[in-house]
């Protein structure tokens, strides 16, 4: 008999603005010892299937339409509150997507594991810490009695998804759900946790539920995969089968989205390209509390003119900072940066504005980026009124080819940010960002917001524009197989540091440093 | 050849979006109590302001023979002990107390949104400054302060109007500026310094316009209570003074003969309180109706 086998199972939220049928009629059954993924894209309904049945969903607005849950023999969608509480808290274990904000910051982390020891297992304080180490060990935490006393905020985030992981195993659970546990994590650790997640289900031959948004981190982990599209299950099979063979053509189109391969089109000639921009010495601390933070650190790179050039590495490492200190968007602390031989820090805000028309940015989160406030028009129309480039009829001409430009349809130039989806928003300011016709764009993590199929638009998208409008580009971005794809030349950023640059084909065959082979590694996986 | 494309280039033909407020307001709509407290403010503000021409009597009419009489139906609200007809005192009264909230709260909106916008945006040494500069003020005993003010500029109404909105803009400055500190470190914003705009046109085009949530809420309530201050200084006999009168001049008026006249407590203080119900009602309204979260599902 299957652990847990899900039958019929149908979800709807009744919200003001309707219906909103979140999961249809799915059933899936997972094995003790056996993997299985759920992959969607957001609002698939892949995390509602899962938390509905450990009455996780508000009810109201949700509501459970039909279905059964069964597990070990119990209905979880139709029993006491008591005995569902019951087996939450010791058969199911979940780990979430943050691990901070599911950590108490007031707590150290030995005494949070400390304490269900005592309460749930009935330890003494002395048996509860000796098993909490041994779950620390067993989690990978380095020197588990010395960081027994540590705060979550001295942890990174894959030592917190450790801890995490750690507090799931306490109850000794016969099912652990994963919802996109390492979606907030780097790319290196995330293969770390992914390892982790597989070596404790072998060991403890329990039953996992992977949910995940992405094909590719799904691939070795998972012995069955179930496709979810609109709360429907379109595909489902071993991950094999699956993978290599996809039926259906949403699934085909997921598999397609992951970027693969280097870029389509042949390399621009650097040797009879001008720089365009140069930096050279960057040097960009932040004051946090009286301390100097060094964000970036010596950094010096030139940016041809038409190219884009990748600027990689993982959070934290000064990728940003570096594109903002361009732009002036942050006060760099040394160092100096032109701009065809022009300086540019050493320009205050009035000196810099007729150069603003010609740098532009696009930011990672289509959802922060645009002012809620305004319309398509009124974006867009911004900073064209503002640099002089079109008025009265002609402005909103412009307005309308910019439009077409990203691939808006007209009709959409009076509506709000609100009313629409991340890539349609992303395509806006994408929009604002040509709207001065620049040469050069500073394109910050753009696509990292996005899902999968949407997320390959996108970069088509911005592909097309710069080849057409014949602008440089700095793409910052923590995904190597996306650089690859777009990029001519990439420099690779390890806390602050430049630690390698060269041509994107030439790093990903023959990478030098050991921070971009494990960067190159956690990508291939 | 008239084809489509061309038939879509005229911007005002497309179909317009629903903004934020447009949102809110059909949301506000189905909210009853707030709709009933609009309906009443707008009603009362309407009487007010054509008191002049519609009162029964005029406001310092007396008739000393009549006295103090209940209501009747020459005198829906009963006289006063100087027999003037307290319906009319308390449209007249009306007419104060509502201009003393207006006004004041728009001082009050004016210096605190701008100062708070300005502290928050800026940040650093300006900020500390600027904010301490208002603890300063909050630390100033109110009554004390506004007592100063009259006893060195005389009583009058415009400098009642003044030292209301002089104390009440400094929560106003404070909500404004956390507001503004989050608000500020958004992209948008920072996508607008990178488009070239002045610091002042960010505010004034970016910054404040999402703030005014719950600056709008907050004025809703802030009106009642410049009118409860109003009131209170009446009563202390430093507000306005007789023949005019505010609600709160006849309320303390009222309450001196509370025992054997109810009505000259009862019909002012009725007033009083259906505005204050009534803006409460319209601010709790607002308040969810402007909620971003509550837009997004």
């Amino acid at each position: 008999m299957a652990l847990l086998s899900i039958e019929n199972l149908a979800v709807s939220f009744y919200t003001r603005n309707g219906i909103t049928r979140a999961v249809r009629d799915i059933s899936f059954s997972v094995e003790l010892g056996e993997t299985l993924a759920i992959v969607g894209e957001s609002g698939s309904g892949k995390s509602v299937s899962c938390y509905s049945m450990l009455g996780l969903i508000p009810c109201p607005p949700g509501k459970i339409e039909s279905g059964k849950a069964l597990f070990d023999g119990v209905d979880l969608l139709n029993c006491s509150d008591t005995k569902l509480r019951e087996i939450r808290g010791n058969k199911i274990a979940m780990i979430f997507q943050d691990p901070m904000t599911c950590l108490n910051p007031y707590l150290t982390v030995g005494e949070q594991l400390v304490e269900p020891l005592i309460y749930h297992k009935k330890l003494s304080r002395a048996e509860a810490k000796k098993k909490a180490i041994d779950l620390m060990t067993e989690v990978g935490i380095r020197t588990p009695e010395e960081n027994f006393d540590a705060w979550p905020h001295e942890f990174s985030g894959g030592m917190r998804q450790r801890v995490m992981i750690a507090m799931a195993l306490i109850a000794e659970p016969q099912l652990l759900i994963a919802d996109e546990p390492t979606t907030a994590l780097d790319v290196t650790i995330q293969k770390q946790i992914l390892d982790l997640i597989a070596d404790i289900q072998k060991k403890r031959n329990i039953g996992v539920i992977f949910i995940s948004h992405d094909l590719g981190v799904v691939k070795n982990l998972a012995d069955k995969v179930i496709v979810m599209k609109a709360g429907q299950i379109v595909e489902q099979g071993t991950a094999q089968e699956v993978l290599s063979n996809p039926k259906h053509e949403y699934t085909q189109k997921l598999l397609a989205a992951i970027p693969s391969g280097a870029k389509d089109t042949p390399h621009h000639n650097n040797s009879d390209s001008q720089i365009l921009v140069q930096v050279k010495n960057l040097v960009t601390d932040f004051k946090v509390k009286g301390n100097v933070f060094r964000a970036v650190n010596d950094v010096s790179f030139n940016i041809y003119s038409k190219e884009i050039l990748g600027l990689v590495g993982e959070s934290g490492s000064g990728k940003s900072t570096i594109g903002r200190s361009i732009l002036r968007l942050v006060n760099a602390s040394g160092g100096s940066v032109t701009y065809h031989s022009e300086e540019l820090l050493n320009k205050n805000a009035q000196q810099m504005k007729p150069l603003r028309r010609k740098m532009q940015m696009i930011f990672q989160d289509p959802y922060a980026s645009l002012n809620p406030r305004m319309t398509i028009y009124d974006t867009l129309a911004e900073p064209m009124k503002l640099h002089g480039i079109a008025k009265g009829a002609e402005l909103n001409q412009a307005v309308l080819k910019l439009m077409d430009d990203v691939g808006l349809a007209r009709a959409f130039v009076r509506k709000y940010p609100h009313e629409f989806s991340g890539g349609q928003r992303q395509r806006i300011a994408i929009g604002r960002a040509i709207a001065t016709k620049p040469e050069f764009i500073v394109a910050d993590e753009p696509v990292s917001a996005l899902d999968v199929t949407i997320q390959k638009q996108i970069l088509e998208l911005i592909g097309y524009l710069v080849d057409k409008h014949e602008l440089s580009m700095l793409f910052i971005s923590h995904d190597l197989a996306v650089v690859r794809k777009l990029c001519d030349r990439v420099i690779v950023l390890k806390h602050g540091v430049l630690v390698e640059s060269g041509e994107v084909e030439t790093l990903w065959q023959n990478p030098q440093h050991d921070y971009t082979r494990d960067l190159l590694q956690a990508v291939m996986h | 050849m008239t084809s489509q494309a061309e038939n879509l280039t005229n911007i005002d033909q497309f179909e317009s979006g629903r903004s934020l407020w447009q949102d809110a307001w059909s949301r506000l709509k189905r909210n009853k109590l707030a709709i009933i407290g609009l309906s009443l403010l707008i009603f009362i503000g309407l009487v007010c302001i054509l008191t002049p021409w519609i009162a029964p009597y005029s406001y310092e009419h007396q008739n000393l023979a009549l006295g103090a009489t209940p209501p009747s139906a020459q005198h829906w609200f009963g006289t006063d002990n100087l027999g003037r007809d307290l319906m009319t005192r308390v449209m007249y009264g009306g007419r104060v107390s509502l201009a003393v909230g207006l006004i004041a709260t728009a001082v009050a909106l004016t210096i605190g949104v701008t100062w708070g916008a300005i502290a928050g945006y800026t940040g650093g040494k300006v900020d500390t400054i600027m904010m301490r500069l208002v603890d300063i003020i909050y630390a100033l005993p109110f009554m004390i302060f506004i007592v100063l003010l009259m006893v060195v500029f005389g009583r009058s109404l415009l400098l009642l109007f003044l030292a209301i909105g002089a104390v009440e803009w400094l929560t106003m400055a404070r909500i404004v500026r956390g507001q503004v500190q989050t608000l500020r470190q958004l992209e948008f914003v920072e996508a607008a310094i990178s488009i070239g705009l002045s610091k002042a046109t960010i505010i004034r085009r970016h910054i404040i316009p999402n703030a005014l949530g719950p600056v709008i809420v907050y004025t809703t309530l802030t009106i009642p209570n410049v009118m409860l201050l109003e009131a209170f200084l009446s009563f202390l006999g430093l507000g306005i003074q007789p023949p005019q009168s505010s609600w709160g001049v006849l309320i303390s008026n009222g309450v001196e003969g509370m025992e054997e006249y109810p009505w000259l407590l009862i019909f002012p203080g009725l007033a009083l309180s259906i505005v204050l119900f009534s803006l409460n009602f319209l601010g709790d309204g607002l308040r969810d109706a402007l909620d971003v979260r509550a837009s997004k599902d």
